[in-house]
């Protein structure tokens, strides 16, 4: 026993030892930098984890690990603005489910994901193998959610995959909180007054409430003090609404309070887009939603990030799901069926989402100094048919396994002489 | 009680509309003639629309017979395909439809659907496909609680979905029988109805059943689901040969067995009449739903969901066992954890009939997406897979799954004129269903708003709005 931990922890210590400098070369691609007109023939150079170099002229050192990229598509990583990976693993098993804190029903603005995170989740691999390599680890929940994390999908722990936290908090209005509301949207909306306001109470009696002189608050002392960096604008706020007067109702609240909100969701968002435009509120939208899934969701329609888009909205595409967060770019695919130009469906799955959420110096285009997280794909992003050939995440490059290859290795032959499976 | 009443009513419905009704008097030494059961007591009422012969041509004809026809033409008359060809004699009078720089393909099929019986919105009065209140429900029929104004329908014909199999959910061991509709605006689910087309039975097994019952008196475990399948299948082998020996005995009146809803349509699947539909992701699970099938003489025509069947693909194939499939859902419970985005490639390669399907009202929206999506990992697990192959997981292969492969599901002369013209390949991102004709008639015209159905539940719903 004791030495089967001590090999694990030998084991684990070697996975998460800092790689040896490495110098790579991703020669000849269609570099789709995300800040200028794509470079044919170029290479992005990386060296420790980082991008160096980006264009057609680069030198590539002597020892460089090269990568052969002619007649292929370099893209940043992929971003993926709203998941739970690392947070669930199995959806209708309980004990994997780490993602909100479903027993308490009280607001959990305190709760923070981070600490639940799981490295191991098999989640990852199948969602980095398809060119995602960076995704927002949000709580769930029905009102005020709590805290979410922004994640690089490689990495031996959760402090070390963490790119920010928090990186904002999250909170719902419209049906989903009407509970909260007794019932009411109005209810809800109300409570979310009143918490801020009592947030900001707590912030000018901080020692009366340590004396217990205050009255009482609508929430936990560790409540108030997460929502001290939201009343200061510093933490945004992401509200998830869909009816158009919910998030007309949700960007009235952000205009009292000085929050920076992103909507999430914002199904009928288009309805509302010059209200969104002047707010500078962006939005995080699933594309493939065209039904009235409920009496919010009345207007939903296909080209909502077109519509959006066009009246100067920024936008951030995501899946909204875990499993198959890996398909954001079928996502971004049908976008552009339904109006988005190309350039910005690409944009909205990595660079947008990283100046969303206040990471672009590092995150979502390929520029000196940004982190490596790039993806070679065999053509069109965006494609269907057209494969992952590469995935590099901090510089590493990443291996095209996951349990589900696995499993399709296993399975490739069926002869019952061969079902002694090691 | 109401059981026995409404099968008085439809009895007596069914022989005045057969001019059968038994005389009044009889006379007492005479055995009086056996009274007719309703055949088929909720017949279709669909009728094609109106369509005038059409010729498309210029497009890349996608056949999903074998061909695909660069620049080809394809030829409707009344309704049905009437030719295939690079160049078809058409009729002066035909409708000219100029495809060039677009793709022609069958219609698309989905085997697996719940619009209608979990209409949109979803609130909880829409929630009708789930008679969970017992582990068999094999009495109920899904066709009436389908609503034909979802909205689902609609959007459905905007993903090129011409026709679709409505299906019970899956809570109960026998969920009930299943119909098959043609996707078009109706007011009636009997003006959707494929005329002809069999029933199904909706089966599951595994999670669903035992999660349900398992406080509320079983089955409680996987071997409690089997045991419940088997007393049914029992009762139902009795039920049919009761029938069988009345049928055979002469058909007295006074000797007639009493109906019962549940076993009709178990004894219709073994039959042969009615197709089996059954929910199973795992792999062994599948295994003993087949030795299941063997031991009571039926046969299942297809696994749906099936995130194993890449593990018993072998086992499906030797047996005519379709697999109606996801493109890569995996991993929302236990028995789907072992999904792997191969599933539908190494199914087709193993021999068996792979099928796209959908289970869900957005994703029926793009089964040629899905496809697509199949066909790549298939392709990076080294299976290589033609356009035409997996053009048929979503047309020939449901077709087939459904019985109607002699209707529908091809681009052949004689077929039903259920015709897709995209606007870019089917198995593009890109694409978007430009035009849908169902039984020769123009459904849908993505450039012609006069040619764009919409709901009921849509109208006047967003003021002075469109879509």
């Amino acid at each position: 026993m004791k030495t089967m931990s001590w090999l694990a922890a030998a084991v684990a210590a070697l996975a998460a030892a800092p790689l040896p400098a490495q110098t790579i070369a991703i020669e000849g691609g269609r570099v789709h930098t995300m800040t200028g007109a794509p470079i044919e023939g170029g290479t992005v150079l990386i060296r420790n984890g980082t991008i160096v170099a980006v264009g057609r002229d680069v030198a590539v050192p002597a020892g460089a690990i090269r990568i052969d990229a002619r007649g292929k598509q370099v893209t940043p990583g992929l971003f993926e603005s709203s998941t739970r990976i690392g947070l669930s693993e199995v959806g209708a098993v309980e004990g994997t489910n780490d993602y909100t804190m479903r027993e308490d029903d009280r607001i959990t603005a305190a709760f923070n994901v981070a600490d639940g995170l799981n490295p191991r989740s098999i989640v990852i691999p199948v969602t980095r193998v398809a060119g995602v390599t960076t995704a927002v680890a949000a709580p769930g929940g029905s009102f005020v959610k709590g805290q979410g994390v922004i994640i690089d999908l490689a990495g031996n722990d959760g402090p070390e995959m963490i790119v920010r936290s928090p990186v904002a908090m999250f909170a719902s209005l419209g049906e989903t909180a009407e509970q909260v509301g007794g019932g009411a949207r109005a209810g809800a909306t109300m409570r979310l007054r009143e918490l801020l306001e009592d947030a900001r109470a707590y912030a000018r009696n901080r020692a009366a409430y340590e004396r217990g002189e205050t009255r009482e608050y609508a929430t936990s002392r560790l409540d108030l003090e997460a929502l001290q960096p939201v009343l200061r604008g510093e933490l945004p706020m992401v509200i998830e609404a869909h009816r158009a007067s919910d998030i007309r109702g949700a960007l009235r609240i952000a205009n009292e309070y000085g929050l920076r909100m992103i909507l999430e969701g914002g199904t009928e968002a288009w309805m509302v887009a010059g209200d969104l435009a002047r707010a500078r509120v962006p939005v995080l939208v699933k594309v493939l939603g065209n039904l009235p899934d409920n009496f919010e969701r009345l207007g939903a329609r296909y080209d909502n990030a077109a519509l959006l888009q066009r009246a100067g909205v920024q936008v951030a595409i995501t899946t909204g799901d875990t499993h198959n967060a890996r398909n954001i770019k079928q996502e971004a695919g049908n976008a552009v069926a339904y109006g988005l130009p190309w350039d910005e469906a690409l944009k909205a799955i990595t660079l947008y989402p990283a100046q969303i959420w206040g990471v672009a110096d590092r995150y979502g285009s390929l520029a000196p100094g940004k982190v490596a997280n790039v993806v070679v794909w065999g053509g069109d992003p965006l494609e269907l048919l057209t494969p992952v050939e590469a995935v590099f995440i901090r510089g590493t490059q990443i291996p095209m396994v996951s349990r589900e290859t696995q499993l399709r290795d296993r399975y490739m032959r069926l002869d019952e002489t061969r079902s002694y499976r090691n | 009680m109401k059981r026995a009443l409404s099968a008085l009513l439809l009895a007596a419905t069914a022989a005045c509309a057969q001019g059968r009704a038994a005389p009044a008097s009889q006379p007492a030494n005479q055995p009086s003639p056996a009274p007719r059961l309703p055949a088929d007591p909720y017949p279709s009422t669909y009728r094609p629309f109106p369509s005038t012969p059409t010729l498309i041509r210029g497009g890349t004809v996608m056949t999903a017979a074998g061909e695909v026809i660069p620049n080809g033409q394809v030829l409707l008359v009344d309704g049905r395909i009437a030719a295939v060809g690079a160049t078809v004699t058409a009729p002066a009078n035909a409708t000219v439809i100029d495809a060039t720089g677009k793709w022609v393909t069958p219609g698309i099929i989905d085997t697996h659907s719940h619009l209608g019986v979990y209409a949109s919105p979803g609130v909880e009065a829409h929630s009708d496909g789930n008679e969970a209140t017992s582990p068999n429900t094999a009495e109920v029929w899904a066709e009436h609680s389908v609503w034909p104004h979802d909205p689902g329908f609609v959007r459905a014909l905007e993903g090129g979905i011409t026709t679709l199999q409505i299906l019970p959910g899956s809570a109960n061991l026998f969920g009930g029988r299943s119909v098959v509709l043609r996707n078009v605006p109706s007011r009636t689910a009997q003006g959707m109805k494929f005329p002809g087309a069999r029933y199904g039975l909706k089966m599951a097994c595994g999670e669903n059943p035992k999660r349900v019952y398992g406080n509320r008196g079983g089955p409680a475990t996987r071997m409690g689901n089997m045991a419940g399948f088997r007393a049914a299948w029992i009762r139902a082998t009795e039920y049919r040969a009761r029938w069988d020996r009345w049928e055979e005995g002469g058909r007295a009146a006074k000797d007639m067995p009493t109906r019962d809803l549940e076993l009709e349509t178990l004894a219709g699947v073994l039959r042969g009449d009615i197709l089996v539909h059954n929910h199973c992701y795992r792999g062994d699970e599948m295994a003993q739903m087949i030795d299941l099938a063997r031991e009571f003489g039926y046969r299942i025509r297809s696994f749906h969901h099936a995130v194993e069947a890449y593990k018993v693909r072998d086992l499906m194939a030797r047996d005519s066992i379709s697999g109606s499939l996801w493109a890569d859902w995996w991993g929302f419970k236990m028995e789907a954890l072992d999904g792997t985005n191969s599933n539908i490639a190494l199914v087709h390669q193993a021999g068996a009939r792979a099928i796209v399907h959908s289970d869900d009202a957005g994703g029926i929206q793009r089964l040629n997406q899905e496809a697509a999506k199949a066909v790549l990992a298939g392709r990076q697990a080294g299976i290589q897979i033609s356009d035409n192959e997996a053009l048929r997981w979503i047309t020939a292969n449901p077709a087939w799954a459904l019985g109607l492969q002699d209707e529908t599901g091809t681009l052949e002369a004689g077929k039903r004129a259920d015709v897709v013209i995209w606007s870019h390949h089917p198995l593009s991102v890109y694409a978007r269903a430009d035009r849908v004709f169902i039984d020769g008639a123009l459904l849908y015209d993505r450039n012609d708003p006069r040619r764009q159905p919409r709901a009921d539940f849509e109208v006047g719903i967003l003021p002075g709005e469109v879509r």
